[in-house]
């Protein structure tokens, strides 16, 4: 059986062969081939439940930068409306990175949510595939003598053996996804916790390197049109609410 | 002859579909050879296409090995390399 499918579930069954050929009673094998079974299908739980951390951390995430994209857009605002541009700008800015970023781990969250919904198909199936040697081999126990017995479970055996290792791969794949993830995850954590996504509020006197960062992140066309947006729709200068707090904008 | 999509499940398949698959499965294997993406691609649908028209699922309760193990529906160019090298899927007898 070529492939790595093939090739996994090669592996998996000449253990279980290799169980079966040393077994000097069938019955014992059985069980032992069960029980196996079963403290497979926990690791497949685990792999699930891995997945589902993942997935949360992820939106948390998401959730997070939502907030401030909202956050920055107000800020904007009041800028235009103070006709404070440089803040305005500054504001919109981050708002676009932080947008960049939450499309990106929207789309890794979808992803994840499908991986997690076909792996718990598959766990279930794999839990009704082991149920069902469960009852061929208290079957065979009864009614076959040793030598065919060891032929009627070495194929039950295969067969379960085949879809666990096939659900192995598609947990790897899902963890090498997941893994790909993290390391996403971590570098927006990086970029928030150097300040990328803070508040204009926030913001020093003079350029930090979040300004430089930003500035050659090319982000300006789009920040140009929507500050030309922003000031056509509020009218610059106009009466308006002062920025929420650390208003470092307002007239003195 | 049984067939497994891997992440699917298993699929049973008219034996004469073995042929069918084997001549797409060897142009697969020569396409990942040539660095033909495109073809590539091209061939594994038309490969996933017969399990689906021609195949019946296995029920859960069916503990059989598979003739054939397919990789993942959505296997990428990169991975097909893996898979698809001298028989392919299928050997050649």
């Amino acid at each position: 059986m070529p492939g790595l499918a093939g090739r996994m579930s090669t592996v998996i069954k000449s253990k279980i062969s290799k169980a079966l050929d040393r077994a000097e009673d069938p019955s014992e094998t059985l069980d032992y081939g069960y029980n196996k079974q079963l403290e497979l299908l926990q690791n497949v739980k685990k792999g699930i439940a891995d997945v589902v951390t993942s997935k949360k951390r992820l939106q948390m995430q998401s959730d997070k930068l939502e907030q401030q994209v909202v956050k920055l857009d107000t800020q904007a605002r009041q800028a235009v409306s103070q006709g404070r541009e440089d803040l305005a700008r500054a504001a919109l800015e981050r708002k676009t990175l932080a947008q960049t970023e939450l499309q990106s781990l929207d789309t890794q969250v979808r992803e994840l949510e499908g991986q997690q919904e076909s792996l718990i198909e598959n766990e279930k199936k794999l839990r009704t595939k082991i149920e069902t040697f469960r009852t061929k081999k208290e079957v065979i126990k009864a009614q076959y003598s040793a030598a065919e017995a060891q032929v009627k479970i070495s194929e039950a055996a295969n067969g379960v053996g085949e879809e666990m290792a096939d659900l192995g791969l598609a947990m790897q794949r899902a963890e090498d996804k997941t893994e790909q993830m993290r390391a996403r995850a971590s570098a927006v954590e990086e970029l928030e916790s150097a300040g990328a996504f803070d508040d204009i509020t926030q913001l020093g006197a003079g350029q930090d390197d979040i300004d430089r960062e930003l500035a050659q992140l090319g982000a300006g066309a789009q920040v140009d049109d929507e500050l030309a947006a922003m000031k056509a729709e509020l009218g610059s200068g106009g009466d308006a609410p002062a920025l929420e707090k650390g208003d470092e904008g307002k007239p003195a | 002859m049984i067939v497994r999509i891997s992440g699917e499940g298993q699929f049973r398949l008219p034996d004469e579909d073995a042929d069918r698959l084997n001549e797409l499965d060897n142009r697969a294997v020569s396409a990942v050879e040539q660095g033909d993406e495109t073809g590539f691609h091209e061939l594994w649908s038309q490969m996933l296409e017969i399990v689906a028209s021609d195949g019946n699922r296995l029920g859960d309760d069916e503990l059989l090995e598979s003739d054939v193990i397919m990789p993942p529906r959505d296997v990428s160019f990169h991975e097909a390399k893996g898979e698809f090298t001298g028989d392919g899927l299928i050997p050649d007898s």
